[in-house]
Parts: structure tokens; C-alpha cells; sequence
């Protein structure tokens, strides 16, 4: 019987896969940083462990307004995203169904649906033609096209949250003769916090790490640190490219470090 | 007590007029920015091309379509099957199909071995399943890219170990394009098959074993039924990003392997002919919903199987 | 509480929208240029002179720039067309007429490069390099002739598999026509069918068409090119393996020029730029970085040691006749040329 369970518990050949996994997962990443701290010139020879690769990219300053054209474009895009999503959680849950309910669902859920690269050659088209008729070429297409794709992920905890609240609160804050706006301000909100929070982080990682569909909205000068590496990887590459890419791994893997203990804290 | 009720009736359409109002920001941006643009797209793919891109205006015309799966040889004149369009929808969905197929003999295990970790520490295993999908897909594929190219570390690997003894080009063929796809996407086959392997009964699996069923048939009579739902997710949230894949094969495949993607790109770059480009666009998403259509039935159907 | 971190989060959007406001210099320029063809040092200095903040987006063909900017909303200044397509952006009515020839620096301009077909006068566009297109072999791992286009059209063994081709179109026909003995713009029917099959059966015995040639010809990522001259001197810099060879069936001379484009956000300072680069000690900061001719007199004494003598820039007398300027052709001729890269593309 011991015997048995034990080979339940652990599948000889499943465990060693699955470690292997784990292994391809990380190693691709691990050579990546490793590398970032390479001395030398070349991808393929370690010469010697330096961080001079970090300083020539701080000092680059394509990479600096790369980088802040990204963060710039991704805390846009993660604010509007989490109103608008927000709005629309409150306005599909907790509610018998409605006519026009499944579409809001559908419409919303949409960008996850379709592929990137058709949604990036559709704006490109649409942008490009409103680009020419209004005069304006600035920053604002880009806003609005990851504000676009970004309400979806903003979108899923914030329901999440609001469909397990309790409603006990609201009740008594309405029985106490509260506005509506006040209880919505006093007692919804408060609950529903960690849910935006949680929303808008996913809404500016996914933001942050975009490349196909800035690709094709981009205007000439509005490279974001992705389409910018996208770029850089179809030629002479340096080690500076691999520490770009590390410090963008570290602030991505912070952020979701932080939602997993927010995560963890609220369980 | 009509009163009441009139009074309900209108509270209630006040309400869904609130729901409205509130959703409004989200559906209007979706629609500028998303949905809006797709039939623009859909439009242009019945249009005339103009010479240099872009297309003529209110001309229609139904050669993008036709191009995508036909073509008239320039020589002769004589109508045949657009081979290349094909060969690269063909390749699109083989390679999306291996890519699926891989992701599930790496993460099917995965899946398994973390639901076999004690609760407490299942859900650091998870997330470090989370991290490397959270983290920027290009740079994984750039890490992929140093792996697999030829002074990368598997070739040195494997020329130290004198398995090789020069470097195997794996750069710009279908193969790079599979191994960057796998590794991108294999997030997404642990997650959902992990959510339903998480719920299986071990008990049955026991009971299984106490009466002398095979590893292989226990595997195949209890544990794929139950967690089918979970594997079809994953082959279904794996397969949709590799067809319409952009990036691994981009960084991967050296303008040469193309997929539906790059296809797409093509068209609207260096190939001029927008309404084309229109056409395998829809194409792509009409594959796409086949796909997820697919996924809905079999949800559906299962559903109430194995849920109870 | 609640507030604090709605705060914060505006405090830390505001802050991010000054320093990315604060960045912007004067005036700025959006250069749309040729992947690894600008030299970052001029850049700096043409930045530091003017003190205007430029950008620089890359491209990988003509056809991809044409279709790019065509498109429109694309907040480009420059462009850097090859000759023969020119007359395309000047007819679609693309370019601005910059007048260059007006400008203080044009003396300097070589009077071969003045009088050309596709900009009489130098109305719209002034020299940025020019060169020729050939054959780069990695010699260890093939050391026969490598004067021939057979290198990629009719590859030995040594070298399937291992070959990357420039993707540009008017390049890889013009030297496919010649190889069959044709002439340029030709519309042979028999010889071009002979030309796109060739291609579309040579191309499986390419590894790729892409333009990162200076880092993976001498890394032995490709064993072959058929690739600009410049790029192949690169590569022979960091891997003396590397030898270039003429093709000598036929191969072409391009040059590409500096436009101004007709909706450009700064023409002022891409004038000034256009002006900058006429300067002989500028102009050789180009030709230093990419390693090509430039069409600006005086630079000579300005460029490094190595490029008065390197084999590729120096065209041996016995391949002077092979090689030929690349002219336009009519549009009917470019549109059916279109038709058949665009086969062998897919």
C-alpha cells in the first residue's frame, strides 16, 4: 500500500519532466542576465564580469527616451484602462441579467480574442489615415490603442473582487440613509481597492510589454523600449541589449512579486 | 401594489440605464481602437490595391481575396493554387499544432507534479510558472535566441560533450520557430491543466492502482477524462497565439520562414497590396474562431461531466 | 489612506510626464534611414551643433520605407531613398523640393554626383554613400572563384544552407538578369521566367534575407552574402576570413540620397542637416561608419587609412565593366518586376 501511494505522489518520469521544465524555463532567462554582465563585446565569449554594460545603456540616450516614452505610454494607458474598467465591472456584476449584458461581456473581452498582428494592421490603416486628416501624429494613438487592450486585463480581478464582496455593507450603508455616491465612495470603493490595484498593475505590465501593436502605430521618434530591442535584434547586438533586458525582467518580476503577496496577504 | 411595482419596474430601468452610462468609457475606447478598426480592415480587403499600397478608394474589387488562395502565373498567364499563401497558412497551422503538442508533453508533467507538491507550497511552484509569462515576450524570445544560435549555449553543450562536432543551425529554420514558440507559450498550458489536475480525486487514481490497472491505463482512463476540460483550454490558449505569432518568428525565423504573421506584415510593408494583406488578416481570425468555437463546444459538452 | 496612494500614483505620472517633456531639445529631426547605416558620432555632433534632438527609425528596403511613409501619419523628416526610386517619391509627390543646389555646402558635392537622372540639378536630394552590391564568402569554409553570382544563384555545396541575401529587389533581379545575360529593365518574357524560377529555387538554399550581415558574416552565422560592399568591409574587419568578390556576370552600383519629405514636421532642420552633411569633414564621419563612397569632394583626406585601399571599395580593372548604375526602369517594367520579387518574397 505505501508503495503505491508513494508512486501516486510522484510519477518518476513526471517529476523529472517537470523539473526539466522548470530548468528550460529559467535557463534561457538566467544566460540572459548572466551575459548582461559580460565584459567583452560578444554574446558568445565571457570576458570577465563587468556592469559597464548597465552604465552605456543608462547613458544611451535613445534607450532613456525609449524608456520613458514606455513607462509614459504604460501608466497612461493603465489609469484610463482601470477607470473605464472599473466602471464597466460595476456596471456587469451583481446585477440579474440584462439585455446588452453578453455584449458588453463580448466587447469587452474582445482583445483577447483576436490575434495582435490583425488588430495591429487595423489600426494601422485607421490611424494612419486620421493621422493625415487631423494633423496630429503625437503619443495619443498609442495611448488609446493600449488603453484599448489593457481594459480587459484591468477588467478581470476588479470582477473578480466585486462578484465575492460581501453586500451586508452596502445594505447597511443605504439603511443608514447614505447617498448613493457616498456609500460607493465610503464603503465600496474600500473594499474593491486591492482588485483596482491588482487591475491596474496587470494593466501596465501588459502595457509595458506590448510590441506588435506599437510596432505598427508608432510614428517616426516614438520607439518604445520593446519596438526599440525589436529593432536592435535584427543586428549587431552587444551585451548593453541584455542589460536593457534585465532591468526590464527585474521591474517586471517585482511587479508581479508584489501582486502575488497582495495576492497571498488578501487569502 | 401597482404603484410598487411601477416603482420597481422603473428603478430597475433606471439601473440598466446606469450600466449603460458606466460601461460607455470601456465599450467606446474597445470600439475606437479594437473592434471599430476590423471592419474598416474587413472593407478594405474588397477594395482595389493602389500601386504603391494603400488602397483606391470606393473601387471594389474581389482580387485580395482571390489572391489569398489563387494566383495567375505571370508567364502564362494560366490559373493555379496561390502555393506560397498556402504553404504558409499550412506551415502556420503545422507549426502551431507541434507547438501545442510539445507544450503539452512538457506541461502536462509540470502540471501534474506541482498538484502533487504539498497545498502550502503549490502555489510558489505556480508562480514560478506565472513569472517567466508576466515577463516581456520579445525578451524571451531574445533569450531563446542566445540559446539556440550557433555559438549559443546548446550548441557549446553539445560540442563540449562531443555529441557534435559543429554547430547544428538551428537559427531561421521552422525548428527555431518551434522551440521559441514552445518555450513562450508553455505558461499557458500549465496554468489551466495545473486548475484541473488540482481537483482530480486521488482516490480514484488509488482505487486504480489497487486493482492492478497499468500506469499507462491509469493515466488513460482516469486522469486524462478528468482533466480534459483543463487540456483543452491549454491547447486552445497555446494554439491561438502561435498562429497569429509575430515576434518568434520575426527575431527567429530571419525573414525567410514566414508565418501567417509575417505574412500579414509583408502585405502591408514591402508587398503593397493592402487588400491582400486584408483578406489573410480575416482568414487568420476566421481560423481563430474556428478554433475557439471548437474550444466552446467541447466545454460545453464536458462541462457537465465532470464538474458534478 | 485611501487617497495616499491614488496620490501617489499621480505624483509619480506627473513626474514622468516632466522628465519625458524635459528631454525634448530645441528643435527635433526624425531621420528614416537604412538599418545600421547612420553614423551614431555624426549624429551627436549634427545634435551638439544645433542643438537639436534627433531620432532615427530604421528600414529594411525601399519598398518597406515606400509603403511606411505612403501609408502617411508616419512624423518622419528624412528619408533616404535608393536612385532608382527617386522619381517614385518625387512623382507620388512625397518630397519637398528642398533645393539643395541652393544650399552653401553644395560646391562640395562632386559634379559626377550632380547632373544625375533621377534628380536633374539636385533639386530634391543630396548624396549620402553610394556603393555596389557583391559577393562576401567566408574563405575557410569555401575557397573557390567567388567572382560570380553562382555564389547564391547556383550555391556549392560548402555554402547551402549558410546564405544570407540582401532583401531588396532591384539588387538580387538586376544581378539574376545578368547571370542569364540580360540587360536591365529588360521585358524578355523567357529570360525573366528563367529569372523568378531560378530565384524561387535558389532562395531554399538560402538561411535567410535579412540585413544584420556585419555581425553574423564574421561570427559565421552566414558563410555567403550577396550584400553591400560596405557592410562585407565590416565584416572582413573583425574576420579576415571574409573576401569580397565581383560578380562577374554583372553587378549594380547604387547610390542613396538624402530627401526631405513634403509633410515633414521640421524641414528647417532637416535642411540644415541636408547642408551639414555636404560638409566634406561630415561626410566622411558617414563614410567612416558604414564604410561606403559618399558623393561629397574633399572627405578623402578625412577617411581612415583603410579605406583608400580595401578591395571592396576599390574595383579591380578587369570587373570595371561588370559592374553598372542602377537606373530606373519604366513603371510598367518596375510594376511586373514587383510582381515577380514579390514570388519569390513569399
Amino acid at each position: 500500500m505505501a508503495r503505491r501511494t508513494f508512486n501516486i505522489q510522484a510519477q518518476p518520469g513526471f517529476s523529472f519532466i517537470a523539473l526539466f521544465t522548470f530548468f528550460a524555463l529559467y535557463l534561457p532567462i538566467a544566460a540572459l542576465v548572466v551575459y548582461a554582465f559580460n565584459d567583452s563585446e560578444s554574446l558568445s565569449t565571457w570576458g570577465g564580469f563587468s556592469t559597464r554594460w548597465f552604465v552605456s545603456a543608462s547613458n544611451n540616450s535613445v534607450v532613456q527616451d525609449a524608456a520613458g516614452r514606455s513607462v509614459l505610454i504604460a501608466i497612461w494607458a493603465a489609469v484610463l484602462a482601470t477607470l473605464a474598467a472599473t466602471m464597466a465591472a460595476l456596471a456587469t456584476t451583481r446585477s440579474p441579467n440584462y439585455r446588452g449584458l453578453t455584449f458588453k461581456y463580448a466587447m469587452i473581452n474582445q482583445p483577447l480574442m483576436v490575434p495582435e498582428i490583425v488588430t495591429a494592421v487595423a489600426l494601422l490603416i485607421v490611424f494612419s489615415r486620421i493621422k493625415v486628416w487631423t494633423g496630429y501624429s503625437g503619443l495619443g494613438y498609442l495611448i488609446l490603442a493600449h488603453t484599448a487592450f489593457c481594459i480587459p486585463f484591468a477588467y478581470l480581478p476588479i470582477r473578480a473582487r466585486l462578484e465575492s464582496m460581501d453586500l451586508t455593507l452596502e445594505r447597511a450603508a443605504a439603511d443608514l440613509y447614505a447617498t448613493p455616491w457616498r456609500t460607493f465612495r465610503r464603503v465600496t470603493l474600500p473594499l474593491l481597492r486591492p482588485g483596482i490595484i491588482a487591475g491596474f498593475m496587470l494593466a501596465f505590465v501588459i502595457s509595458l510589454d506590448d510590441v506588435v501593436i506599437t510596432e505598427f502605430v508608432k510614428s517616426g521618434g516614438q520607439d518604445t523600449l520593446p519596438t526599440y530591442m525589436l529593432g536592435q535584434l535584427r543586428r549587431e547586438t552587444t551585451p548593453e541589449i541584455n542589460a536593457i533586458a534585465t532591468v526590464f525582467l527585474v521591474v517586471s518580476v517585482v511587479i508581479v512579486v508584489i501582486l502575488f503577496l497582495l495576492n497571498r496577504r488578501k487569502q | 401594489m401597482d404603484k410598487v411595482r411601477q416603482a420597481a419596474v422603473a428603478a430597475r430601468i433606471r439601473d440598466i440605464r446606469n450600466r449603460w452610462l458606466l460601461s460607455a468609457p470601456a465599450l467606446i475606447i474597445i470600439f475606437v481602437a479594437a473592434v471599430g478598426p476590423l471592419f474598416v480592415m474587413l472593407l478594405y480587403s474588397f477594395m482595389e490595391k493602389g500601386n504603391y499600397g494603400d488602397v483606391k478608394f470606393g473601387e471594389f474589387s474581389l482580387d485580395g481575396w482571390f489572391a489569398v488562395f489563387f494566383q495567375r502565373d505571370l508567364f502564362d498567364d494560366t490559373l493555379g493554387l496561390a502555393d506560397a499563401h498556402i504553404a504558409i497558412i499550412w506551415r502556420s497551422i503545422k507549426l502551431s499544432l507541434s507547438t501545442t503538442v510539445l507544450t503539452l508533453i512538457l506541461g502536462f508533467p509540470t502540471a501534474y507534479f506541482i498538484a502533487m507538491r504539498p497545498p502550502k507550497n503549490r502555489e510558489i511552484w505556480v508562480f514560478l510558472v506565472t513569472i517567466p509569462f508576466w515577463t516581456n515576450l520579445l525578451i524571451r524570445t531574445f533569450a531563446m535566441q542566445q540559446i539556440i544560435r550557433n555559438e549559443g549555449l546548446l550548441n557549446n553543450v553539445l560540442i563540449w560533450l562531443g555529441v557534435i562536432d559543429s554547430p547544428l543551425q538551428i537559427m531561421y529554420t521552422d525548428t527555431a520557430n518551434l522551440l521559441g514558440m514552445t518555450y513562450v507559450y508553455l505558461p499557458l498550458m500549465v496554468l489551466p491543466l495545473y486548475a484541473s489536475i488540482e481537483r482530480l480525486d486521488f482516490r480514484l487514481v488509488e482505487a486504480g492502482y489497487d486493482l492492478y490497472a497499468s500506469r499507462l491505463q491509469v493515466l488513460r482512463r482516469i486522469i486524462i477524462p478528468i482533466v480534459k476540460p483543463g487540456l483543452i483550454a491549454g491547447s486552445i490558449l497555446v494554439f491561438i497565439p502561435s498562429l497569429g505569432a509575430y515576434v518568434t518568428p520575426r527575431v527567429l525565423g530571419g525573414g525567410k520562414n514566414m508565418m501567417l504573421g509575417n505574412l500579414i506584415e509583408m502585405q502591408f510593408g514591402g508587398g503593397r497590396n493592402w487588400p491582400l494583406g486584408a483578406a489573410i488578416s480575416i482568414t487568420l481570425m476566421a481560423l481563430v474562431m474556428i478554433a475557439l468555437l471548437f474550444y466552446v463546444r467541447n466545454a460545453s459538452r464536458n462541462g457537465g461531466n465532470y464538474h458534478g | 489612506m485611501k487617497m495616499k496612494w491614488i496620490t501617489t500614483t499621480a505624483a509619480a505620472a506627473i513626474a514622468v510626464m516632466a522628465t519625458a517633456g524635459a528631454a525634448s531639445a530645441e528643435g527635433e529631426l526624425n531621420i528614416y534611414n537604412w538599418g545600421d547605416y547612420t553614423s551614431p558620432e555624426l549624429i551627436t555632433k549634427f545634435e551638439k551643433e544645433y542643438d537639436v534632438k534627433v531620432t532615427i527609425t530604421d528600414y529594411d528596403s525601399n519598398d518597406t520605407a515606400l509603403a511606411k511613409v505612403r501609408a502617411g501619419g508616419h512624423g518622419f523628416d528624412i528619408v533616404v531613398p535608393s536612385a532608382n526610386y527617386v522619381p517614385i517619391w518625387v512623382k507620388q509627390g512625397l518630397l519637398l523640393e528642398a533645393r539643395p543646389d541652393q544650399m552653401e555646402n553644395f560646391k562640395n558635392v562632386d559634379e559626377r554626383w550632380v547632373d544625375v537622372p533621377w534628380d536633374e540639378g539636385r533639386h530634391y536630394t543630396v548624396p549620402w554613400q553610394w556603393g555596389l552590391t557583391g559577393i562576401g564568402v567566408n574563405t575557410s569554409v569555401y575557397d573557390g572563384d567567388i567572382n560570380t553570382s553562382a555564389i547564391f544563384l547556383d550555391p556549392p555545396e560548402e555554402l547551402v544552407g549558410k546564405i544570407n541575401v540582401a532583401p531588396e529587389m532591384n539588387d538580387v533581379l538586376f544581378a539574376t538578369i545578368k547571370y542569364f545575360g540580360g540587360d536591365w529593365c529588360t521585358t524578355d518574357k523567357d529570360l525573366l521566367r528563367k529569372v523568378r524560377d531560378k530565384l524561387v529555387e535558389a532562395k531554399t538554399k538560402w538561411l535567410a534575407m535579412d540585413y544584420s550581415v556585419t555581425d553574423k558574416l564574421p561570427a559565421g552565422e552566414y558563410d555567403a552574402v550577396y550584400y553591400w560592399n560596405g557592410a562585407i568591409m565590416r565584416s572582413r574587419l573583425q574576420n579576415p576570413d571574409i573576401k569580397f568578390g565581383y560578380p562577374k556576370e554583372g553587378f549594380p552600383y547604387f547610390m542613396d540620397s538624402v530627401a526631405v519629405l513634403k509633410d515633414a514636421k521640421n524641414p528647417e532642420n532637416a535642411k540644415l542637416f541636408m547642408n551639414f552633411i555636404m560638409d566634406p569633414e561630415n561626410a566622411a564621419l558617414i563614410s567612416s561608419f558604414a564604410k561606403y563612397a559618399n558623393g561629397i569632394k574633399g572627405s578623402q583626406e578625412f577617411l581612415p587609412e583603410e579605406m583608400k585601399t580595401a578591395p571592396e571599395l576599390v574595383v579591380p580593372e578587369e570587373f570595371k565593366d561588370a559592374g553598372e548604375f542602377l537606373a530606373s526602369c519604366e513603371p510598367d517594367v518596375v510594376d511586373f518586376y514587383s510582381k515577380i520579387w514579390t514570388e519569390v518574397q513569399k
